[in-house]
């Protein structure tokens, strides 16, 4: 996704990023970044706290207003309400990263493109 | 606690899967810039998130309201979808800390909505986009990259709102 922001902002068009991952975006730069510090899959708040994702989407809005030069990062400022366990947690041996029906997903996903590829059909 | 290095964490997964060598991460010294043309309330913002985002419909009576050219690549979605029909079908999200039930938590589709409502924006598209998450940097430059500005484009976006999830 920033390797897009990057290519819309290179031909004329403003964007926000509003990620969980700092270090990737941050690692590839895109002009405005708004940085939420909650597991990956609720970078616009947490599920069904309408009232968190209302001041967060206000925020990145407020950066495209805000922001006057490139790789400006704007810290979104909450606290994931169940604790920062999941920060010690995640892609660790101790839990690792998926589980094996998704694993199995994956391999079939991937499987399909190859099928898909041999076949000529991409 | 700070946040979390991904790049170091999926580094130490890699190698504990037994490959030799882990994914390379796009990096730039410098980013691209545009600023903003007219004020925000008078701008038409779009919309594009990779949490692979797709519809619920009856197979028996209607079609996928996805419109997908091109397999795994860039698609749309009518804007005025209910959003209780979005849901997501991405596997890459920390199923241990969170879930992906309430859409708005990764694509905001009802805070764009509320937004527009209130003036703080002037407009979005008739359609709302999605990406898949890729891990071939050349087919996103390459592709997927000029898909989203070509959409951009065709619907006048004056802005775009970009949620990797």
């Amino acid at each position: 996704m920033s390797l897009i922001s990057r290519y819309i902002e290179e031909h004329g068009i403003p964007t926000v990023v509003i990620g969980a991952a700092r270090d990737i975006v941050e690692h590839c730069g895109v002009a405005r970044f708004l940085f939420t510090d909650f597991p990956l899959g609720s970078p616009c708040g947490e599920p069904w706290n309408i009232v968190q994702q209302r001041e967060l989407f206000q925020q990145a809005l407020d950066l495209f207003e805000g922001a006057h030069e490139p790789m400006t990062t704007r810290e979104a400022g909450y606290n994931w309400s169940q604790g920062d366990d999941w920060k010690r947690l995640v892609f660790t041996e101790e839990q690792p990263w998926q589980d094996e029906k998704t694993q199995a997903e994956w391999m079939a996903r991937k499987e399909e493109y190859r099928r898909l590829k041999s076949e000529g059909n991409l | 606690m700070g946040y979390v290095r991904y790049i170091d964490r999926t580094k130490a997964d890699y190698l504990r899967q037994g490959y030799d060598k882990s994914y390379e991460w796009a990096h730039h010294e410098d980013a691209p810039f545009s600023p903003l043309a007219k004020p925000l309330s008078a701008c038409k913002v779009g919309l594009i998130g990779t949490s692979e985002v797709a519809v619920r419909f009856d197979p028996e009576t209607e079609t996928d309201p996805i419109v997908e050219e091109d397999f795994r690549g860039i698609y749309s979605i009518p804007a005025d979808m209910p959003t209780e029909r979005f849901y997501s079908r991405t596997a890459s999200f920390d199923r241990n800390a969170t879930h992906l039930d309430d859409v708005n938590a990764y694509y905001p589709i009802d805070r764009m909505r509320e937004a527009i409502a209130d003036g703080r924006i002037g407009s979005m598209p008739d359609r709302v986009y999605g990406a898949y998450n890729n891990y071939s940097q050349r087919k996103v430059l390459t592709q997927e990259a000029p898909k989203v500005l070509e959409y951009c484009r065709e619907d006048g976006i004056d802005a775009l709102i970009m949620v990797p999830v």
